[in-house]
């Protein structure tokens, strides 16, 4: 596994070079160093000598790629995507173009965000596999139908609905709970009910219809048959036998996205103000601040290969057959 | 022992409650928790150790980037510096027109001029004569700055925080981890070396440029310090005091002096700014030490003597202003408009201010929490959305604007006043189809501006919130005319007391007058197309596009809309390659000078990057600008304004627009409020009676747990026959087990 493990961190090198390359390719197809600068100083009485200033302060009025001034390697250490590019790559994300440490950003940030998305998958996780086993449960019944019917029509709602009627129902008439904002330690709690349970119930539609899909499979196997004639209780064999065995597909989808829990939710963190990584990385973008936005993007890309590395160890441990190598 | 159905349904029944006691009972706990054990509502978003305290809530949408004074801009920053920082002038709370009043100075800046002899001359000499005027300002002395580790010193009175090892500040994180404070009494070197800043090379300030025109001497010091900035380390404090600029002095621990270059009576007003307050050495020296973590810096931490201090900065959550217990003091205005007094603004006349102690502002991207929010008693003030302006705003049959009785049953109360904007749409006058000065042209955009219907726009877009502009000036500004005197006579006509926009038949004469016969060019026999650039994207950029096209398509005019990123639509007006756009200004100052200069023709922003997106130049207007704009206000200066008015209804580089209206609502527990346009540092003068708060948030918010326990019982209710289902289906399959286990 060590090895199966070194490998994949090699070929991670290569990929994040090229994920950094092509950020930094649709970021200034877009915004040019003049565009930043000019957003930078503000609308009004920005003037030539300003612009240039900012921009050789900030370190944009270099090259893009190749510096044509510079010799030997220099030509392409001495360029904007090499600058703001290398020190990544030991997690060294500088600051931002307005003079922010970025690091200490992230690490502030990403606790608000967590907040919201380690309790909404976890508690979300359980709640759409148990609703999952009980459908398969009853699967061709008047609960198994009434509850896929209830899932379609949960999937078909768009998200910002959930969000709008539920601030809307529990905050504003019935006043249970604040109907946005953000605070530390236990205050915190009253602040993450709402958002929490908005973020499992708009997806309970779409997950519990892939679970109980996965489920009904599982049950039609031979192995379920037999555990049946040998009288095992159906809770038992669902609980024990076909959980176990579905947790190679449950795996594909779950693992993967547990590192990412860390960037936040960009629409919920927006609606109920929280200060995650989310609203973050769509306050960088909207400031046209590169510096950000390629440290947000790069740390995506890090932690989409470390779920899917972590992917691939979580197959060897719920299934003996798997060798990675 | 053999089980019976009766001992069954009996179990079920004991599950089933036991379920339902259990679930009420975590509910009942969940929310205890929730409400903190405390007596404030559920839905309190604030701490219950702040309830009756006498603290204003707020919010903002969008985080300050700066808090130097020297770099700050933005209206979303200068609410908070314009609280923090003591610049040496301020508006008048109460009194208009807009007036200055001394905050930071003792009295008003003696201005005396100059020629290029050096010799005194009088004010009313012309800007000719005048070679540079100069500035005396006395600073209010018995000033200190609020609490801060600049200004910590040890038991030898050496600073405490300044020449640390670097290793020592690694350690640190924030402002509040350095433990000792201190404070020091503010000085007339301390503005003087803000000034200094503005050519920081460190720092981007929005006015160097500007300034750089006016304040003598302070381009050859720019050029001295960016030289001596090269020679050393990019790391290296920069003692600013070791260089000097030629027109800014001090004269003594109380008096500084600045001279400008000729006659620049706007000046006064840029000393209102935050711009121009004092900054001390010690925050330099502080902050700009080697190895002092990035995020503490003064755009992070501001050093001030005004009446707050900002004590959390956390602006992707919150920003707090407290009182600051250092400040000296300020009487609430004593005199104000006619009608001040009987609506209450003059109660507190006299009275030491500021009121509030403590003001809580927390980020909130989206309006449909803040307005809620508000709604609850939790915010004290807010603006009103589009989306909530129908639940809002009533419009009476004769046009008044009141409050809906939902909302004025709440004692909420609506201010309403004009901005010191103009929203304008502008030709482009290098473009060769509608710009220029002949009169081909000028038909053609009057006709354009005729077919326009701002008003039609303000109400169906803006609901209603803004006066269709008949100038450059809007309303509050010197040299606006108001009725029939103001009227633009080439797009409006007056009729039954108002002024009315001319038919369009009118129009249509115009463009046929033009060359364009229905629209036709004549020459080339094609329609005539115009194109509209915007940045305006979304489902309503769309509907304010078929809009626009609409009111073309009224004169036989096609419309293009080119909808664009604000890059590439700055780029266009930049190289003025647009034809008609869509632009705005904020008053940066209450003078005619700082709307007129935007169709000043040095101004062009094609031709010399400057504020003229129309690129309009016309020697008449320009002449009577130059005349215009370093005049004293008087009957001349009037009349002058009044010409150039005419000139540009005549040239027509704008279709003129409208002037913004901002409504805003306050409850009934915040006193002192009148809308200024002008001042930011509204804070020190509003008042709250926070038990009233409470009362009402109580009223307000009272828990409604009947729905929570129905949704709960309807839950346990939907899963109860799938339990007894399941259970039953457990036995029959035991049953079925043992039978065949038995046989």
């Amino acid at each position: 596994m060590t090895t199966y493990l070194i490998r994949r961190i090699l070929y991670a090198i290569p990929i994040l070079i090229g994920v950094n390359l092509i950020t930094f390719a649709l970021f200034f197809f877009v915004n040019s160093p003049d565009d930043m600068a000019r957003l930078a100083l503000g609308g009004k009485r920005v003037t030539e000598e300003a612009v240039e200033k900012w921009k050789r302060d900030k370190g944009y009025d270099k090259p893009h790629f190749f510096n044509v001034r510079e010799q030997g390697h220099a030509r392409f250490t001495n360029t904007i995507f090499f600058t703001k590019s290398a020190s990544m790559f030991v997690f060294d994300f500088g600051v931002s173009d307005d003079g922010r440490d970025i690091g200490t950003e992230i690490r502030t940030r990403m606790w608000p965000s967590l907040a919201i998305a380690l309790p909404t998958f976890s508690i979300g996780l359980a709640f759409y596999i148990t609703f999952a086993l009980i459908l398969a449960f009853f699967r061709a019944t008047y609960v198994d139908v009434s509850g896929v019917v209830a899932c379609v029509v949960a999937m078909s709602i768009s998200s910002l609905f959930y969000i709008i009627g539920g601030q809307y129902l529990i905050s504003k008439l019935w006043h249970l709970v604040p109907i946005s904002g953000f605070d530390y330690g236990v205050d915190a709690l009253k602040f993450l009910v709402l958002p929490v349970a908005i973020g499992i119930v708009s997806s309970i539609g779409a997950n519990t219809r892939w679970y109980r899909t996965i489920f009904i499979e599982e049950i039609g196997k031979d192995y379920v048959r037999t555990a049946r004639a040998k009288g095992l209780s159906e809770a038992r064999i669902l609980f024990r036998h076909v959980l176990h065995n579905a947790m190679i597909p449950i795996l594909t989808g779950v693992v993967v996205i547990i590192p990412s829990l860390f960037l936040g939710s960009l629409i919920m963190e927006s609606f109920f103000s929280i200060p995650g990584l989310g609203s973050y990385t769509i306050e960088a973008i909207n400031n046209q601040d590169y510096a950000v936005v390629r440290a947000m993007v790069f740390l995506g890309s890090v932690l989409y290969i470390i779920g899917l590395s972590l992917t691939d160890v979580g197959y060897t441990l719920v299934d003996p057959r798997v060798r990675l190598s | 022992m053999p089980v019976t159905s009766e001992m069954t349904a009996g179990r079920v029944r004991l599950v089933t409650m036991t379920a339902l006691r259990d679930a009420i009972l975590a509910t009942l706990l969940i929310l205890s928790g929730i409400a903190g054990c405390d007596e404030a509502a559920l839905n309190n978003p604030y701490p219950a150790r702040e309830r009756s305290e006498n603290i204003m809530y707020s919010f903002f949408s969008e985080r300050p980037k700066h808090l130097d004074p020297v770099q700050s801009y933005f209206s979303n920053e200068i609410r908070f510096t314009a609280q923090i920082y003591m610049t040496p002038l301020q508006y008048h709370y109460l009194k208009r027109p807009y007036q200055l009043v001394p905050f930071g100075a003792a009295a008003m800046p003696e201005v005396t001029y100059y020629d290029s002899n050096g010799a005194l001359v009088s004010a009313r000499a012309s800007s000719a004569q005048i070679a540079y005027s100069r500035y005396e300002i006395t600073v209010r002395p018995g000033v200190y700055y609020q609490p801060h580790a600049a200004f910590a010193v040890d038991e030898n009175a050496q600073a405490r925080y300044i020449g640390l090892p670097q290793t020592r500040l690694a350690q640190y994180r924030s402002l509040s981890d350095f433990e000792h404070t201190g404070t020091r009494e503010l000085v007339a070197a301390d503005y003087v070396y803000q000034i200094k800043r503005l050519a920081h090379p460190a720092l981007h300030s929005p006015i160097f440029g500007l300034m750089n025109g006016y304040i003598i001497g302070l381009d050859e010091y720019a050029k001295e310090l960016a030289a001596f900035a090269e020679s050393v380390s990019k790391d290296a404090y920069l003692d600013l005091d070791r260089f000097d600029i030629a027109g800014v002095k001090v004269l003594d621990r109380y008096r500084y002096v600045i001279e400008i270059r000729g006659k620049y009576p706007q000046f006064l007003y840029w000393l209102a700014m935050p711009f121009f307050a004092p900054v001390p050495h010690e925050a330099e020296r502080f902050y700009r030490q080697p190895g002092m973590p990035a995020n503490i810096s003064l755009d992070w931490y501001p050093v001030g003597s005004g009446p707050y201090m900002l004590s959390i900065n956390d602006p992707h959550r919150m920003m707090v202003l407290e009182r600051n217990p250092n400040f000296i003091g300020e009487s609430y205005p004593s005199t104000g408009e006619a009608g001040d007094r009987q609506s209450g603004l003059l109660d507190d006349a006299g009275k030491l201010m500021p009121f509030i102690d403590k003001v809580v502002y927390n980020l909130e991207k989206e309006s449909i929490p803040y307005w809620n929010k508000f709604l609850q008693g939790y915010y004290d003030l807010s603006a009103i959305s589009s989306d909530s302006f129908d639940q809002t705003v009533a419009v009476s049959a004769n046009g008044e604007v009141g409050l809906t009785d939902e909302i004025s049953e709440r004692g909420i109360k609506l201010h309403t006043s004009v901005a010191a904007s103009t929203i304008y749409l502008g030709f482009n006058m290098l473009d060769p189809l509608v710009g220029g000065l002949d009169e081909r042209s000028r038909k053609l955009r009057h006709a354009v501006s005729i077919a326009v219907d701002m008003e039609e726009l303000i109400s169906i877009f803006r609901n209603g919130r803004g006066i269709a502009a008949q100038s450059p000036l809007p309303p509050g500004i010197y040299g606006y005319r108001s009725g029939e005197e103001g009227m633009n006579p080439y797009v409006y006509e007056w009729l039954d007391g108002r002024p009315r926009r001319k038919p369009i038949a009118y129009a249509k004469k115009l463009l046929e007058e033009a060359g364009y016969p229905h629209g036709i060019d004549a020459e080339t026999g094609k329609p005539l197309t115009l194109f509209l650039d915007t940045t305006l994207v979304g489902p309503e950029a769309k509907s304010r596009a078929d809009w626009f096209t609409k009111q073309l398509r009224k004169i036989d005019v096609q419309l293009v809309v080119r909808a664009t990123d604000l890059n590439r639509y700055q780029e266009k007006l930049r190289n003025g390659t647009a034809q008609l756009y869509i632009l705005g200004w904020n008053a940066d100052y209450p003078d005619p000078e700082n709307f007129m200069f935007l169709l000043h023709g040095p101004q062009s922003r094609a031709r010399g990057s400057g504020e003229n997106a129309s690129n309009y130049t016309s020697p008449e207007f320009d002449s009577l600008f130059e005349q215009m704009r370093n005049m004293h206000n008087s009957p001349r200066r009037q009349e002058i304004i009044d010409r150039m008015v005419k000139v540009v209804q005549r040239d027509a580089p704008w279709a003129f627009g409208f002037h913004p209206a901002d409504y805003n609502l306050a409850h009934g527990w915040v006193h002192n409020i009148k809308p200024n346009t002008m001042a930011n540092n509204e804070l020190k003068y509003q008042r709250i009676d926070p038990t009233l708060r409470e009362r009402r948030r109580d009223q307000w918010n009272t828990p409604v747990l009947a729905p929570l326990l129905i949704v709960t019982l309807l839950a346990i209710g939907g899963l109860a026959p799938a339990v007894i289902a399941w259970r039953q289906r457990e036995r029959g399959r035991a049953g079925d087990t043992s039978v065949r286990a038995a046989e």
